[in-house]
């Protein structure tokens, strides 16, 4: 087991530096074979207004000059072992992991990144506890229910809750909630930290449950659909053959099948959020690193862009990654595999 | 007969009773019993007027092709059909109380504890996730109020019973770690744990290797005497109930054709579905060159039931009846000795194609 464990930490820090290496190439080598110049480049950084002496200095001091593969090599030095940028008057030092400085602000971009987590971290969370519980329990009564009235309603909203997208749902909830009742502050967030915890959540309410109920409704139906699998299975006809009582054999034997599968999708859907939720995001103003992203793409600023992809990608492989150490827990059979 | 069984009677008080059941006497005693299914093509008739009965400690075989009925018989007096769906109409009595109509609550608790089934594949039947021990444990503590380390014990000695070598160890492993024979063994102890006096065995060796199966009916076998258990052994496979079985009962589209003694029906069967099951038996003791005979056609479909007797397009006899096959369904009637058959054939007519066309090649 513990070989296992290595082995797998081991392949998803290889991943993590495929996927450094093939955004690397997208980002910065792909403009070239467009047609961009070095200098086209360094100008993003300097600015146009800067003369063309300047620009072709600044191309040759930020190495857009070199071959790719040293500029790749660069970055991911930079990645393990920090980098420092001679910006000609001084010497900056940007600690490891290096994600390099925005064109736009000259801010290194990781600490820019790490300001902001907290608050997808908390939309995410939070929005997955809701999800997680509303939609299975959901989907567990829709399925004992087959075919009664509140599996009818449950599947119909959840149809809904899948097709109608966040910025629907989340402007509506805005309008009623923020503008006409005035429950909830319009958008924006407050620091975790502060001293009212109650101001934290009132601002983060709407966005939780808007981003909840799109995925509520997928896990809803994915348990009803695994639910009634499962209830099917000879093992279920033998725990009611024992005698055991109904609810037991619900809990005990059919959801503890039918939640396997939804772990593994949690695990994903998790990973993803943590890597910004754009829509959400966007939609109720939330500083987080989905909102970084839009920026950073808006503006064309490519170390951004690079450090949101890789966060958000080690976010992905580190899920995971834990799905699978868990599923070895959950299910015995892979355990001896 | 039933003024004689209304002394057994016992007050329904919905729990098993802790006074010491009649040790003679009809132990399960199935009185007309019908099990429709309404579905949106029509009702499906699976048992449609079935009777029989069981002594603590004889063992009866169903046989039937699939679709007989067999298995729906076994899940009603287990109470395991899902509410709403099945229709049952009849008399079940177990140990004089009728199950029929009873609450489930009240058959939940009757469940695993006088009544236990052991079913066809042993590895779909065992949840993956929980070991082979926690899943005997769990059977054993719904009925008894002990600790868990007492229970366990129990199951070790279950295992133990069963032939499992090793239980110490193996009682936390989980399904998948045991053999096929293995998981049956652990299947039958986990049956067994309570101490059930009805043990219903449905297709209990059809999932096994062949050299297990023999192993798994000795089991069956043995722990009966050992527990002086009533057992219905529910096959297609009149090998397997050969050698166990006090009684069969053949049904056919749910109905019994032919019941009664094993000997009887192994030796002067009277049916000709019965002929036409020993027909399609392969035996080791015939000649190569002899093919087998296996009965044309497919069971009906138990929505739309052939009129009069039902196995009458598959019977090469039926022409011998006057049309009366066609149109009348036949009864089940005594021939003599409690042997009871359901068909229009005269007893000479019987007599002449069993010692003429069938034994000899069987």
């Amino acid at each position: 087991m513990i070989a296992y464990v290595i082995r797998r930490l081991i392949a998803a820090v290889l991943l993590i530096f495929v996927v450094s290496a093939v955004t690397f190439l997208i980002f910065f080598g792909v403009p070239r074979l467009g047609g961009a110049s070095a200098e086209d480049l360094a100008s993003r950084y300097v600015g146009k207004t800067a003369g063309e002496e300047q620009i072709k200095l600044a191309a040759e001091r930020l190495g857009f000059t070199d071959p790719l593969w040293e500029q790749y090599g660069r970055f991911a030095k930079g990645l393990v072992a920090g980098a420092d940028f001679d910006t000609g008057t001084e010497v900056d030092h940007c600690p490891a992991p290096c994600f390099g400085y925005s064109f736009i602000t000259q801010n290194p971009v990781l600490p820019d990144l790490l300001d902001r987590l907290p608050v997808t971290v908390s939309l995410a969370a939070g929005a997955a506890i809701l999800w997680l519980f509303g939609g299975v329990a959901t989907g567990v009564l829709s399925a004992l229910k087959r075919g009664s009235i509140f599996d009818r309603a449950a599947m119909g909203v959840a149809l809904a809750g899948v097709s109608l997208p966040i910025f629907f749902t989340g402007l509506l909830a805005l309008s009623i909630f923020s503008y006409t009742l005035e429950w909830t502050p319009p958008g924006g967030t407050n620091p975790v930290e502060q001293d009212n915890p109650w101001d934290w959540a009132a601002a983060l309410i709407l966005p939780w449950i808007t981003l909840a109920l799109l995925y509520a409704a997928q896990y809803a139906r994915l348990t009803r659909a695994g639910m009634l699998e499962t209830m099917g299975e000879d093992f279920i006809r033998t725990a009611r053959a024992k005698g055991l009582p109904e609810r037991r054999v619900v809990v005990k034997h059919g959801l503890r099948s039918a939640l396997t599968p939804i772990l593994t999708i949690f695990g994903l859907d998790l990973g993803l959020l943590l890597g910004g939720a754009i829509l959400t995001e966007t939609t109720f103003s939330l500083p987080g690193i989905g909102q970084y992203a839009v920026i950073a793409i808006t503006n064309q600023d490519l170390p951004k862009v690079l450090g949101v992809t890789l966060v958000g990608a080690t976010f992905i492989i580190l899920a995971n990654l834990i799905v699978d150490l868990l599923y070895a827990v959950v299910d015995p059979r892979v355990r001896t595999a | 007969m039933t003024d004689q069984e209304d002394i057994y009677v016992e007050p329904d008080t919905g729990l098993p009773s802790d006074a010491e059941p009649p040790v003679s006497g009809t132990f399960l005693d199935v009185r007309d019993l019908y099990v429709h299914f309404p579905t949106d093509d029509g009702v499906v008739k699976s048992v449609d007027g079935l009777s029989f009965q069981l002594d603590r400690g004889a063992t009866l075989g169903i046989v039937g092709e699939s679709g007989s009925g067999k298995s729906v018989t076994s899940l009603s007096i287990m109470g395991l059909h899902k509410a709403g769906t099945a229709q049952i109409s009849g008399e079940i009595l177990l140990n004089g109380q009728n199950l029929v109509g009873m609450g489930r609550e009240s058959v939940r608790r009757l469940r695993g504890k006088d009544m236990a089934m052991i079913f066809q594949d042993p590895l779909s039947s065992m949840h993956p996730y929980y070991t082979v021990g926690d899943q005997i444990i769990e059977a054993y503590r719904i009925h008894h109020d002990v600790s868990k380390s007492v229970a366990r014990k129990h199951a070790i000695d279950m295992l133990d019973r069963v032939g499992i070598p090793n239980p110490k160890s193996r009682v936390d492993d989980y399904p998948h770690q045991f053999s096929g024979g293995m998981r049956q063994r652990a299947m039958i102890a986990m049956a067994l744990s309570c101490d059930p006096e009805l043990l219903i065995a449905d297709e209990p060796t059809t999932a096994l290797d062949v050299t297990v199966q023999a192993q798994i009916l000795d089991l069956i076998r043995d722990l009966q005497q050992e527990f002086n258990s009533a057992v219905i052994i529910i096959t297609h496979d009149l090998g397997v109930v050969a050698e166990l079985a006090d009684d069969i009962l053949v049904m056919y589209a749910g109905r019994a054709v032919e019941y009664g003694r094993a000997d009887e029906i192994f030796n002067e069967p009277q049916h000709p579905y019965t002929w036409g099951l020993l027909g399609s038996m392969p035996r080791l003791d015939r000649e190569r060159t002899e093919r087998l005979q296996p009965i044309p056609g497919t069971p009906p479909s138990l929505i739309n039931v052939p009129d009069g007797c039902p196995f009458h397009p598959r019977c090469a006899y039926h022409e011998l009846n006057e049309g009366r096959s066609q149109t009348e369904r036949p009864v089940l009637r005594d021939i003599g000795g409690g042997h009871q058959i359901a068909c229009h054939l005269s007893a000479e007519h019987r007599l002449r194609l069993w010692n003429d066309e069938i034994k000899p090649k069987l």
